[in-house]
Protein backbone atom coordinates (compact mmCIF):
# COMPACT_ATOMS: atom_id res chain seq x y z
CA UNK A 1 0.00 0.00 0.00
CA UNK A 2 2.87 2.38 0.30
CA UNK A 3 3.52 2.52 -3.16
CA UNK A 4 0.07 3.74 -3.90
CA UNK A 5 -0.24 6.48 -0.95
CA UNK A 6 1.94 8.86 -2.99
CA UNK A 7 -0.72 8.55 -5.53
CA UNK A 8 -3.28 9.64 -3.59
CA UNK A 9 -1.20 12.73 -1.78
CA UNK A 10 -0.53 14.24 -5.74
CA UNK A 11 -4.06 13.21 -6.87
CA UNK A 12 -5.41 15.20 -3.47
CA UNK A 13 -3.51 18.13 -4.24
CA UNK A 14 -4.66 18.24 -8.05
CA UNK A 15 -8.19 17.84 -6.38
CA UNK A 16 -8.00 20.24 -4.27
CA UNK A 17 -6.47 23.21 -6.88
CA UNK A 18 -9.54 21.95 -9.20
CA UNK A 19 -12.05 22.12 -6.61
CA UNK A 20 -10.87 25.39 -4.86
CA UNK A 21 -10.45 27.20 -8.09
CA UNK A 22 -13.89 26.66 -9.25
CA UNK A 23 -15.45 27.72 -6.64
CA UNK A 24 -12.98 31.03 -6.53
CA UNK A 25 -14.43 30.79 -10.45
CA UNK A 26 -18.05 30.76 -9.42
CA UNK A 27 -17.29 33.44 -6.83
CA UNK A 28 -14.69 36.14 -8.38
CA UNK A 29 -16.74 36.67 -11.60
CA UNK A 30 -19.90 39.26 -11.95
CA UNK A 31 -23.96 38.05 -12.24
CA UNK A 32 -25.47 39.51 -15.11
CA UNK A 33 -28.26 37.19 -16.09
CA UNK A 34 -30.63 37.48 -18.87
CA UNK A 35 -33.14 35.38 -20.71
CA UNK A 36 -30.92 34.80 -24.03
CA UNK A 37 -27.89 34.21 -22.10
CA UNK A 38 -28.81 31.58 -20.29
CA UNK A 39 -29.95 29.69 -23.50
CA UNK A 40 -28.00 27.02 -24.59
CA UNK A 41 -25.73 28.52 -27.90
CA UNK A 42 -27.26 27.60 -30.80
CA UNK A 43 -25.21 30.20 -33.06
CA UNK A 44 -27.61 33.19 -32.29
CA UNK A 45 -31.12 30.75 -33.20
CA UNK A 46 -33.55 29.86 -30.57
CA UNK A 47 -32.20 26.76 -29.35
CA UNK A 48 -33.90 23.32 -30.74
CA UNK A 49 -35.24 21.78 -28.12
CA UNK A 50 -33.38 18.45 -26.44
CA UNK A 51 -35.33 15.79 -25.29
CA UNK A 52 -34.99 14.62 -21.87
CA UNK A 53 -32.12 12.10 -21.50
CA UNK A 54 -30.08 12.97 -24.64
CA UNK A 55 -32.45 11.34 -27.98
CA UNK A 56 -30.91 9.25 -30.23
CA UNK A 57 -27.50 8.66 -32.10
CA UNK A 58 -26.47 6.65 -34.48
CA UNK A 59 -25.67 3.21 -33.94
CA UNK A 60 -22.10 3.03 -35.55
CA UNK A 61 -21.65 4.68 -31.68
CA UNK A 62 -22.55 1.10 -30.36
CA UNK A 63 -20.85 -0.61 -32.85
CA UNK A 64 -17.28 1.14 -32.21
CA UNK A 65 -17.76 1.02 -28.39
CA UNK A 66 -18.37 -2.74 -28.74
CA UNK A 67 -15.30 -3.65 -31.17
CA UNK A 68 -13.68 -1.26 -28.40
CA UNK A 69 -14.39 -3.91 -25.78
CA UNK A 70 -13.17 -6.52 -27.54
CA UNK A 71 -9.67 -5.29 -28.52
CA UNK A 72 -9.48 -3.79 -25.04
CA UNK A 73 -9.75 -6.84 -23.36
CA UNK A 74 -7.49 -8.40 -26.01
CA UNK A 75 -4.75 -5.84 -25.14
CA UNK A 76 -5.48 -6.77 -20.94
CA UNK A 77 -4.94 -10.12 -22.12
CA UNK A 78 -1.73 -9.41 -24.17
CA UNK A 79 0.35 -7.45 -20.96
CA UNK A 80 0.54 -10.17 -19.07
CA UNK A 81 1.46 -12.46 -21.69
CA UNK A 82 4.17 -9.65 -23.13
CA UNK A 83 5.51 -8.97 -19.71
CA UNK A 84 6.78 -12.71 -19.05
CA UNK A 85 7.32 -14.11 -22.64
CA UNK A 86 10.52 -14.62 -21.82
CA UNK A 87 9.35 -17.53 -19.49
CA UNK A 88 6.82 -19.19 -21.16
CA UNK A 89 8.51 -19.75 -24.80
CA UNK A 90 7.73 -21.62 -27.44
CA UNK A 91 4.28 -22.32 -25.79
CA UNK A 92 3.20 -18.93 -25.01
CA UNK A 93 3.95 -17.52 -28.72
CA UNK A 94 1.66 -20.11 -30.30
CA UNK A 95 -1.08 -19.79 -28.10
CA UNK A 96 -1.50 -15.93 -28.46
CA UNK A 97 -0.97 -15.93 -31.84
CA UNK A 98 -4.12 -18.40 -32.22
CA UNK A 99 -5.66 -15.68 -29.67
CA UNK A 100 -4.67 -13.15 -32.08
CA UNK A 101 -5.88 -15.01 -35.09
CA UNK A 102 -9.38 -16.07 -33.12
CA UNK A 103 -10.03 -11.82 -32.54
CA UNK A 104 -9.15 -11.11 -35.74
CA UNK A 105 -11.47 -13.05 -37.66
CA UNK A 106 -14.24 -11.10 -35.87
CA UNK A 107 -12.66 -8.22 -36.55
CA UNK A 108 -12.24 -9.03 -40.37
CA UNK A 109 -15.73 -10.02 -40.44
CA UNK A 110 -16.83 -6.32 -39.00
CA UNK A 111 -14.32 -4.90 -41.86
CA UNK A 112 -16.05 -7.01 -44.70
CA UNK A 113 -19.45 -5.94 -43.10
CA UNK A 114 -18.93 -2.19 -43.78
CA UNK A 115 -18.97 -1.57 -39.26
CA UNK A 116 -15.69 0.34 -39.72
CA UNK A 117 -17.20 2.96 -42.34
CA UNK A 118 -17.47 6.04 -41.69
CA UNK A 119 -19.19 9.00 -43.38
CA UNK B 1 3.40 -30.91 -21.97
CA UNK B 2 6.86 -31.03 -22.27
CA UNK B 3 9.15 -29.95 -19.58
CA UNK B 4 10.27 -27.09 -20.87
CA UNK B 5 7.00 -25.26 -21.69
CA UNK B 6 5.53 -25.72 -17.88
CA UNK B 7 6.37 -22.17 -16.57
CA UNK B 8 8.20 -22.18 -13.12
CA UNK B 9 6.71 -19.96 -10.37
CA UNK B 10 9.73 -18.78 -9.81
CA UNK B 11 10.19 -17.70 -13.26
CA UNK B 12 6.95 -15.76 -13.33
CA UNK B 13 8.07 -14.60 -9.53
CA UNK B 14 11.15 -12.75 -10.98
CA UNK B 15 10.03 -9.15 -10.57
CA UNK B 16 12.70 -6.49 -10.87
CA UNK B 17 12.69 -5.25 -6.88
CA UNK B 18 10.69 -1.86 -6.32
CA UNK B 19 12.33 -1.99 -2.98
CA UNK B 20 13.81 1.64 -3.73
CA UNK B 21 10.22 2.93 -3.70
CA UNK B 22 7.68 2.86 -0.63
CA UNK B 23 10.03 3.85 2.03
CA UNK B 24 10.56 7.67 1.83
CA UNK B 25 9.46 9.47 5.29
CA UNK B 26 6.00 11.62 5.01
CA UNK B 27 7.86 14.71 4.16
CA UNK B 28 9.62 13.76 1.58
CA UNK B 29 6.86 12.41 -0.24
CA UNK B 30 4.52 15.53 0.08
CA UNK B 31 7.64 17.58 -0.98
CA UNK B 32 7.96 15.28 -3.86
CA UNK B 33 3.95 15.69 -4.86
CA UNK B 34 3.81 19.49 -4.27
CA UNK B 35 6.87 19.66 -6.85
CA UNK B 36 5.34 16.92 -9.34
CA UNK B 37 2.57 19.68 -8.68
CA UNK B 38 4.32 22.69 -9.71
CA UNK B 39 5.93 20.98 -12.11
CA UNK B 40 3.04 20.33 -14.40
CA UNK B 41 1.13 23.98 -13.40
CA UNK B 42 4.42 24.99 -14.93
CA UNK B 43 4.88 22.77 -17.78
CA UNK B 44 0.68 23.99 -18.81
CA UNK B 45 1.56 27.74 -18.24
CA UNK B 46 4.76 27.47 -20.41
CA UNK B 47 3.36 25.41 -22.72
CA UNK B 48 0.34 27.35 -23.72
CA UNK B 49 2.79 30.59 -23.96
CA UNK B 50 4.86 28.34 -26.01
CA UNK B 51 2.28 26.81 -28.29
CA UNK B 52 0.67 30.16 -28.84
CA UNK B 53 4.81 31.48 -29.47
CA UNK B 54 5.92 28.82 -31.94
CA UNK B 55 2.50 29.16 -33.77
CA UNK B 56 3.32 33.01 -33.96
CA UNK B 57 6.99 31.89 -35.47
CA UNK B 58 5.52 29.15 -38.09
CA UNK B 59 3.25 31.70 -39.13
CA UNK B 60 5.33 34.67 -39.44
CA UNK B 61 3.88 36.73 -36.82
CA UNK B 62 5.21 37.23 -33.13
CA UNK B 63 2.80 35.54 -31.18
CA UNK B 64 1.93 37.25 -27.26
CA UNK B 65 4.82 39.41 -26.24
CA UNK B 66 3.08 41.91 -23.82
CA UNK B 67 3.01 40.22 -20.44
CA UNK B 68 6.68 40.14 -18.78
CA UNK B 69 9.43 38.76 -20.68
CA UNK B 70 9.11 38.07 -23.99
CA UNK B 71 5.59 37.37 -23.11
CA UNK B 72 6.51 34.76 -20.81
CA UNK B 73 3.22 35.63 -17.97
CA UNK B 74 0.76 35.62 -21.19
CA UNK B 75 -1.01 32.31 -19.70
CA UNK B 76 -0.31 33.55 -15.94
CA UNK B 77 -2.56 36.65 -17.02
CA UNK B 78 -5.35 34.11 -19.50
CA UNK B 79 -5.29 32.42 -16.46
CA UNK B 80 -6.19 34.89 -13.81
CA UNK B 81 -8.86 36.55 -16.32
CA UNK B 82 -10.62 33.60 -16.99
CA UNK B 83 -11.48 33.23 -13.10
CA UNK B 84 -12.68 36.70 -13.43
CA UNK B 85 -14.95 35.67 -15.94
CA UNK B 86 -18.75 35.52 -15.19
CA UNK B 87 -19.58 32.09 -14.53
CA UNK B 88 -22.55 31.02 -16.97
CA UNK B 89 -24.58 27.97 -16.18
CA UNK B 90 -27.39 27.63 -19.25
CA UNK B 91 -30.48 27.04 -17.53
CA UNK B 92 -31.65 23.74 -19.53
CA UNK B 93 -28.48 22.02 -18.55
CA UNK B 94 -28.02 18.82 -16.55
CA UNK B 95 -26.45 20.70 -13.39
CA UNK B 96 -24.97 18.10 -11.12
CA UNK B 97 -23.61 16.16 -14.46
CA UNK B 98 -22.54 19.75 -15.87
CA UNK B 99 -20.36 20.79 -12.64
CA UNK B 100 -18.83 17.25 -12.29
CA UNK B 101 -17.80 16.84 -15.38
CA UNK B 102 -15.03 19.19 -15.52
CA UNK B 103 -13.45 18.04 -12.46
CA UNK B 104 -13.85 14.37 -13.78
CA UNK B 105 -11.93 15.88 -16.51
CA UNK B 106 -8.74 17.53 -14.82
CA UNK B 107 -8.79 15.94 -11.78
CA UNK B 108 -7.67 11.70 -12.93
CA UNK B 109 -5.01 13.86 -15.21
CA UNK B 110 -2.76 14.56 -11.95
CA UNK B 111 -2.69 10.96 -10.92
CA UNK B 112 -0.44 9.88 -14.07
CA UNK B 113 2.47 11.92 -13.57
CA UNK B 114 3.77 9.79 -9.97
CA UNK B 115 4.34 6.99 -11.64
CA UNK B 116 6.74 9.14 -14.18
CA UNK B 117 10.59 8.18 -13.65
CA UNK B 118 12.62 11.85 -13.73
CA UNK B 119 16.37 10.53 -12.30
CA UNK B 120 18.03 7.79 -10.73
CA UNK B 121 18.74 7.94 -6.85
CA UNK B 122 19.91 11.03 -5.37
CA UNK B 123 20.15 13.06 -1.57
CA UNK B 124 17.14 14.97 -1.20
CA UNK B 125 17.44 17.04 2.65
CA UNK B 126 20.04 14.21 3.68
CA UNK B 127 17.45 11.39 2.62
CA UNK B 128 18.44 9.15 -0.13
CA UNK B 129 15.58 9.00 -2.79
CA UNK B 130 15.00 8.73 -6.15
CA UNK B 131 13.39 11.24 -8.66
CA UNK B 132 10.20 9.30 -8.77
CA UNK B 133 6.70 10.02 -6.87
CA UNK B 134 6.25 6.24 -6.57
CA UNK B 135 6.37 2.95 -8.62
CA UNK B 136 4.27 0.41 -9.25
CA UNK B 137 4.28 -3.34 -10.26
CA UNK B 138 1.52 -1.93 -12.83
CA UNK B 139 3.16 1.14 -13.38
CA UNK B 140 2.41 1.96 -16.54
CA UNK B 141 -1.46 0.48 -16.59
CA UNK B 142 -1.95 3.42 -14.43
CA UNK B 143 -1.26 5.72 -16.91
CA UNK B 144 -3.37 4.09 -19.48
CA UNK B 145 -6.56 3.91 -16.28
CA UNK B 146 -5.98 7.56 -15.44
CA UNK B 147 -5.60 8.77 -19.36
CA UNK B 148 -9.23 6.97 -20.37
CA UNK B 149 -10.69 8.06 -17.04
CA UNK B 150 -10.90 11.80 -18.43
CA UNK B 151 -12.67 10.68 -21.20
CA UNK B 152 -15.88 10.66 -19.00
CA UNK B 153 -15.43 14.45 -17.96
CA UNK B 154 -15.61 15.00 -22.09
CA UNK B 155 -18.30 12.70 -22.24
CA UNK B 156 -20.58 13.73 -19.24
CA UNK B 157 -19.31 17.37 -20.81
CA UNK B 158 -21.26 17.04 -24.27
CA UNK B 159 -24.07 15.09 -22.33
CA UNK B 160 -25.35 17.33 -19.73
CA UNK B 161 -25.05 20.68 -21.39
CA UNK B 162 -28.02 19.41 -23.44
CA UNK B 163 -27.00 21.04 -26.58
CA UNK B 164 -26.16 19.94 -30.39
CA UNK B 165 -22.91 21.08 -30.70
CA UNK B 166 -21.46 19.77 -27.01
CA UNK B 167 -23.14 16.30 -27.28
CA UNK B 168 -22.04 15.76 -30.66
CA UNK B 169 -18.32 17.24 -29.50
CA UNK B 170 -18.38 14.64 -26.50
CA UNK B 171 -19.53 11.68 -28.81
CA UNK B 172 -16.80 12.59 -31.42
CA UNK B 173 -14.52 12.62 -28.08
CA UNK B 174 -15.49 9.28 -26.76
CA UNK B 175 -15.53 7.25 -29.82
CA UNK B 176 -11.65 8.84 -30.70
CA UNK B 177 -10.04 8.04 -27.81
CA UNK B 178 -11.27 5.05 -27.25
CA UNK B 179 -10.10 4.17 -31.25
CA UNK B 180 -6.63 5.48 -30.32
CA UNK B 181 -6.42 4.06 -27.35
CA UNK B 182 -6.24 0.85 -28.53
CA UNK B 183 -3.59 1.06 -30.88
CA UNK B 184 -1.32 2.80 -28.09
CA UNK B 185 -2.29 0.06 -25.66
CA UNK B 186 -0.52 -2.16 -28.13
CA UNK B 187 2.09 -0.28 -28.87
CA UNK B 188 3.41 -0.60 -25.53
CA UNK B 189 2.83 -4.38 -25.77
CA UNK B 190 5.90 -4.68 -27.94
CA UNK B 191 7.82 -2.69 -25.23
CA UNK B 192 6.87 -5.09 -22.12
CA UNK B 193 7.81 -7.79 -24.49
CA UNK B 194 11.56 -6.49 -24.42
CA UNK B 195 11.47 -4.39 -20.65
CA UNK B 196 9.37 -7.72 -19.22
CA UNK B 197 7.76 -5.41 -16.81
CA UNK B 198 6.02 -3.14 -16.14
CA UNK B 199 7.36 -0.92 -13.50
CA UNK B 200 8.20 2.34 -15.39
CA UNK B 201 11.77 2.61 -13.84
CA UNK B 202 12.09 -1.23 -14.73
CA UNK B 203 11.38 -0.01 -18.55
CA UNK B 204 13.63 2.47 -18.22
CA UNK B 205 16.80 0.56 -16.57
CA UNK B 206 15.89 -1.55 -18.94
CA UNK B 207 16.93 0.75 -22.09
CA UNK B 208 20.62 1.05 -20.71
CA UNK B 209 22.13 -0.63 -24.55
CA UNK B 210 19.76 1.17 -26.35
CA UNK B 211 16.37 2.86 -26.71
CA UNK B 212 13.40 1.38 -27.86
CA UNK B 213 12.48 3.98 -29.79
CA UNK B 214 14.97 2.43 -32.24
CA UNK B 215 14.50 -1.19 -31.71
CA UNK B 216 11.05 -0.87 -31.36
CA UNK B 217 10.52 2.52 -34.24
CA UNK B 218 7.20 1.37 -35.60
CA UNK B 219 5.80 1.16 -32.00
CA UNK B 220 6.98 4.38 -31.14
CA UNK B 221 5.74 6.18 -34.62
CA UNK B 222 2.52 4.92 -34.01
CA UNK B 223 2.42 5.71 -30.14
CA UNK B 224 3.55 9.34 -31.56
CA UNK B 225 0.39 9.10 -33.62
CA UNK B 226 -1.97 8.12 -31.06
CA UNK B 227 -0.77 10.24 -28.37
CA UNK B 228 -1.66 13.21 -30.61
CA UNK B 229 -5.29 11.47 -31.10
CA UNK B 230 -5.36 10.27 -27.31
CA UNK B 231 -4.89 14.48 -26.04
CA UNK B 232 -7.55 15.83 -28.75
CA UNK B 233 -4.64 17.88 -30.44
CA UNK B 234 -4.18 19.08 -34.49
CA UNK B 235 -4.53 17.00 -36.80
CA UNK B 236 -7.15 15.39 -34.70
CA UNK B 237 -9.08 17.66 -32.67
CA UNK B 238 -12.24 16.86 -33.99
CA UNK B 239 -14.01 17.10 -30.58
CA UNK B 240 -13.84 20.78 -30.03
CA UNK B 241 -13.00 21.78 -34.04
CA UNK B 242 -13.64 25.42 -34.07
CA UNK B 243 -14.97 25.53 -37.76
CA UNK B 244 -17.60 23.14 -37.43
CA UNK B 245 -19.01 22.64 -33.61
CA UNK B 246 -18.15 25.71 -32.03
CA UNK B 247 -16.40 24.86 -29.11
CA UNK B 248 -17.75 21.21 -28.89
CA UNK B 249 -17.86 19.78 -25.64
CA UNK B 250 -16.95 23.06 -24.32
CA UNK B 251 -19.14 24.97 -25.81
CA UNK B 252 -21.67 25.39 -22.98
CA UNK B 253 -18.64 26.00 -20.44
CA UNK B 254 -17.31 29.64 -19.14
CA UNK B 255 -14.80 31.33 -16.19
CA UNK B 256 -12.83 28.51 -14.35
CA UNK B 257 -15.10 25.36 -15.66
CA UNK B 258 -13.59 25.94 -19.51
CA UNK B 259 -10.06 26.48 -17.26
CA UNK B 260 -10.37 22.98 -16.21
CA UNK B 261 -10.94 21.48 -19.49
CA UNK B 262 -8.07 23.33 -21.04
CA UNK B 263 -5.93 22.25 -17.80
CA UNK B 264 -6.80 19.01 -18.62
CA UNK B 265 -5.60 18.69 -21.79
CA UNK B 266 -2.64 20.13 -21.54
CA UNK B 267 -1.78 18.32 -18.37
CA UNK B 268 -2.80 14.83 -20.24
CA UNK B 269 -0.09 16.26 -23.12
CA UNK B 270 2.80 16.39 -20.23
CA UNK B 271 1.66 13.24 -19.39
CA UNK B 272 2.00 11.34 -23.09
CA UNK B 273 4.51 12.88 -24.02
CA UNK B 274 6.44 12.09 -20.62
CA UNK B 275 5.50 8.38 -20.83
CA UNK B 276 7.08 9.05 -25.00
CA UNK B 277 10.24 9.59 -23.54
CA UNK B 278 10.11 6.98 -20.81
CA UNK B 279 8.67 4.38 -22.88
CA UNK B 280 11.07 4.67 -25.99
CA UNK B 281 13.43 7.56 -25.33
CA UNK B 282 15.36 6.37 -22.55
CA UNK B 283 13.63 8.55 -19.68
CA UNK B 284 16.32 9.90 -17.79
CA UNK B 285 19.39 8.50 -19.53
CA UNK B 286 21.98 10.10 -21.33
CA UNK B 287 21.96 10.18 -24.72
CA UNK B 288 23.85 7.39 -25.92
CA UNK B 289 27.12 9.59 -27.54
CA UNK B 290 27.41 11.68 -23.63
CA UNK B 291 28.17 8.47 -21.96
CA UNK B 292 31.08 7.19 -23.71
CA UNK B 293 33.29 10.76 -22.74
CA UNK B 294 31.60 11.52 -19.22
CA UNK B 295 30.87 8.20 -17.26
CA UNK B 296 29.30 10.23 -14.59
CA UNK B 297 26.36 11.67 -16.77
CA UNK B 298 23.51 9.34 -15.12
CA UNK B 299 24.36 9.84 -11.78
CA UNK B 300 23.39 12.29 -9.53
CA UNK B 301 20.59 15.19 -10.58
CA UNK B 302 21.82 14.83 -14.34
CA UNK B 303 19.59 12.80 -15.65
CA UNK B 304 16.97 14.96 -14.38
CA UNK B 305 18.25 17.51 -17.27
CA UNK B 306 18.38 14.52 -20.20
CA UNK B 307 15.16 14.09 -19.47
CA UNK B 308 13.59 17.49 -19.31
CA UNK B 309 15.81 18.14 -22.55
CA UNK B 310 14.29 14.77 -24.29
CA UNK B 311 10.66 15.60 -22.38
CA UNK B 312 10.62 19.21 -23.92
CA UNK B 313 11.96 18.13 -27.87
CA UNK B 314 8.05 15.82 -27.55
CA UNK B 315 6.04 18.84 -26.01
CA UNK B 316 7.89 20.48 -29.42
CA UNK B 317 6.57 17.64 -31.53
CA UNK B 318 2.84 19.09 -30.47
CA UNK B 319 3.32 22.35 -31.43
CA UNK B 320 5.37 21.39 -34.95
CA UNK B 321 2.43 18.97 -35.84
CA UNK B 322 -0.35 21.46 -35.23
CA UNK B 323 1.76 24.13 -37.38
CA UNK B 324 1.95 21.36 -40.22
CA UNK B 325 -0.85 19.24 -40.36
CA UNK B 326 -4.24 20.54 -41.21
CA UNK B 327 -7.15 19.11 -39.61
CA UNK B 328 -8.53 15.40 -40.80
CA UNK B 329 -12.01 14.44 -41.48
CA UNK B 330 -13.97 12.67 -38.91
CA UNK B 331 -14.11 9.25 -41.17
CA UNK B 332 -10.38 9.79 -42.55
CA UNK B 333 -9.52 10.12 -38.55
CA UNK B 334 -11.62 6.76 -38.05
CA UNK B 335 -10.28 5.11 -40.89
CA UNK B 336 -6.60 5.72 -39.37
CA UNK B 337 -7.40 4.27 -35.94
CA UNK B 338 -8.97 1.40 -37.57
CA UNK B 339 -8.41 0.16 -40.73
CA UNK B 340 -4.20 0.90 -40.62
CA UNK B 341 -2.69 1.34 -37.19
CA UNK B 342 -4.50 -1.50 -35.21
CA UNK B 343 -3.66 -4.33 -38.30
CA UNK B 344 -0.14 -2.90 -38.69
CA UNK B 345 0.34 -3.05 -34.58
CA UNK B 346 -0.90 -6.81 -34.29
CA UNK B 347 1.04 -7.86 -37.14
CA UNK B 348 3.98 -5.84 -35.89
CA UNK B 349 3.61 -7.24 -32.24
CA UNK B 350 3.57 -10.69 -33.48
CA UNK B 351 6.92 -10.02 -35.51
CA UNK B 352 8.02 -8.77 -32.49
CA UNK B 353 7.25 -11.79 -30.52
CA UNK B 354 8.59 -14.45 -32.60
CA UNK B 355 12.12 -12.77 -33.06
CA UNK B 356 12.63 -12.55 -29.21
CA UNK B 357 11.28 -16.29 -28.67
CA UNK B 358 13.47 -17.51 -31.06
CA UNK B 359 16.91 -15.35 -30.05
CA UNK B 360 15.74 -17.14 -26.62
CA UNK B 361 15.29 -20.07 -27.76
CA UNK B 362 18.62 -20.16 -29.87
CA UNK B 363 18.00 -22.57 -32.48
CA UNK B 364 20.07 -22.49 -35.23
CA UNK B 365 20.50 -20.31 -37.62
CA UNK B 366 18.05 -21.66 -40.73
CA UNK B 367 15.36 -22.38 -38.30
CA UNK B 368 15.34 -18.69 -38.03
CA UNK B 369 15.34 -18.37 -41.70
CA UNK B 370 12.72 -19.99 -42.36
CA UNK B 371 10.64 -18.55 -39.48
CA UNK B 372 11.11 -15.00 -40.60
CA UNK B 373 10.57 -16.10 -44.46
CA UNK B 374 7.25 -17.85 -43.50
CA UNK B 375 6.29 -14.99 -41.84
CA UNK B 376 7.46 -12.52 -44.18
CA UNK B 377 5.62 -14.51 -46.76
CA UNK B 378 2.33 -14.23 -45.06
CA UNK B 379 2.64 -10.59 -44.65
CA UNK B 380 3.50 -9.59 -48.04
CA UNK B 381 0.57 -12.46 -49.15
CA UNK B 382 -1.98 -10.39 -46.68
CA UNK B 383 -0.64 -6.67 -47.94
CA UNK B 384 -0.88 -7.70 -51.29
CA UNK B 385 -4.97 -9.05 -50.85
CA UNK B 386 -5.01 -5.83 -48.89
CA UNK B 387 -4.13 -3.55 -51.91
CA UNK B 388 -6.23 -5.70 -54.59
CA UNK B 389 -8.66 -5.21 -52.52
CA UNK B 390 -8.56 -1.53 -51.87
CA UNK B 391 -7.68 -1.13 -56.08
CA UNK B 392 -10.80 -2.83 -56.31
CA UNK B 393 -13.12 -0.48 -54.25
CA UNK B 394 -11.36 2.46 -55.54
CA UNK B 395 -12.25 1.32 -58.95
CA UNK B 396 -15.94 0.60 -58.41
CA UNK B 397 -15.88 4.06 -56.51
CA UNK B 398 -14.39 5.53 -59.71
CA UNK B 399 -17.41 3.27 -61.98
CA UNK B 400 -20.03 4.43 -59.51
CA UNK B 401 -18.58 7.90 -59.92
CA UNK B 402 -18.52 7.99 -63.37
CA UNK B 403 -22.45 6.31 -63.96
CA UNK B 404 -23.03 9.60 -61.77
CA UNK B 405 -21.54 12.16 -64.06
CA UNK B 406 -23.11 10.40 -66.98
CA UNK B 407 -26.63 10.32 -65.75
CA UNK B 408 -26.53 14.45 -64.57
CA UNK B 409 -24.97 14.93 -68.14
CA UNK B 410 -27.95 12.89 -69.99
CA UNK B 411 -30.79 14.52 -67.63
CA UNK B 412 -29.46 17.69 -66.47
CA UNK B 413 -32.88 17.77 -63.92
CA UNK B 414 -30.65 14.45 -62.06
CA UNK B 415 -31.11 14.99 -58.40
CA UNK B 416 -33.33 18.07 -59.31
CA UNK B 417 -33.41 19.26 -55.62
CA UNK B 418 -31.84 21.82 -54.50
CA UNK B 419 -30.16 23.73 -57.02
CA UNK B 420 -32.56 23.80 -59.99
CA UNK B 421 -31.41 23.50 -63.74
CA UNK B 422 -31.32 26.46 -65.54
CA UNK B 423 -33.34 24.21 -68.29
CA UNK B 424 -35.68 23.38 -65.58
CA UNK B 425 -39.21 25.45 -66.06
CA UNK B 426 -39.62 28.62 -64.25
CA UNK B 427 -42.89 28.41 -62.40
CA UNK B 428 -45.28 31.46 -63.77
CA UNK B 429 -43.83 31.76 -66.94
CA UNK B 430 -44.42 29.77 -70.05
CA UNK B 431 -40.61 30.42 -71.78
CA UNK B 432 -37.52 29.17 -70.57
CA UNK B 433 -35.75 31.24 -68.73
CA UNK B 434 -32.11 30.50 -70.71
CA UNK B 435 -31.20 28.24 -73.85
CA UNK B 436 -29.44 25.26 -72.09
CA UNK B 437 -25.98 25.66 -72.55
CA UNK B 438 -25.30 21.93 -72.82
CA UNK B 439 -27.93 20.38 -75.44
CA UNK B 440 -28.24 16.30 -74.33
CA UNK B 441 -27.44 14.24 -76.95
CA UNK B 442 -30.86 12.68 -77.13
CA UNK B 443 -32.78 15.49 -76.24
CA UNK B 444 -36.42 15.43 -75.10
CA UNK B 445 -38.55 17.47 -77.58
CA UNK B 446 -38.60 20.72 -75.70
CA UNK B 447 -42.53 21.39 -74.26
CA UNK B 448 -43.81 24.89 -72.67
CA UNK B 449 -44.50 23.86 -69.69
CA UNK B 450 -46.51 26.51 -67.69
CA UNK B 451 -46.12 26.92 -63.99
CA UNK B 452 -49.06 25.55 -60.98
Amino acid sequence: MELYTPIFVLGGIGAAFVIVSMIVGAIAGPKRYNRTKLQAYECGIEPTPQPVGGGRFTIKYYLTAMLFIVFDIEVIFLVPWAVHLDALGIFGLVVMILFLVNVSIAYAYEWRRGGLEWN
Amino acid sequence: MTPTTVVSAAALDAEPGLDAFGNDPWWIILIKALAVFVFLMLCVLMMIMADRKVMGRMQQRHGPNRFGPWGLLQSLADGVKLSLKEDLIPRTVDKVIYIAAPMIAAIPAFFAFSVIPVGPEVTMFGVETRLQLTDLPVAVLLVLATASLGVYGIVLAGWASRSPYPLLGGLRASAQVISYEIAMGLSFIAVFIYAGTLSTSGIVEAQQNIWFAVILFPSFVIYLITMIGETNRLPFDLPEGEGELVGGFMTEYSSMKFTMFFLAEYVNMVTVSAMSVTLFLGGYLAPPPITTFWPGANEGWWPALWWLIKFVCVMFLFVWVRGSLPRVRYDQLMKLGWKILIPIQLVWITAVAVIRVLNNQEYPGYVTAIVIGVFGLLVFLGLWAWSRAAAKAKAQEAAEHEAELRARRENPMYGGFPVPPMIAPHYGTSVLAEEPRYQPASAPKREEVSGA
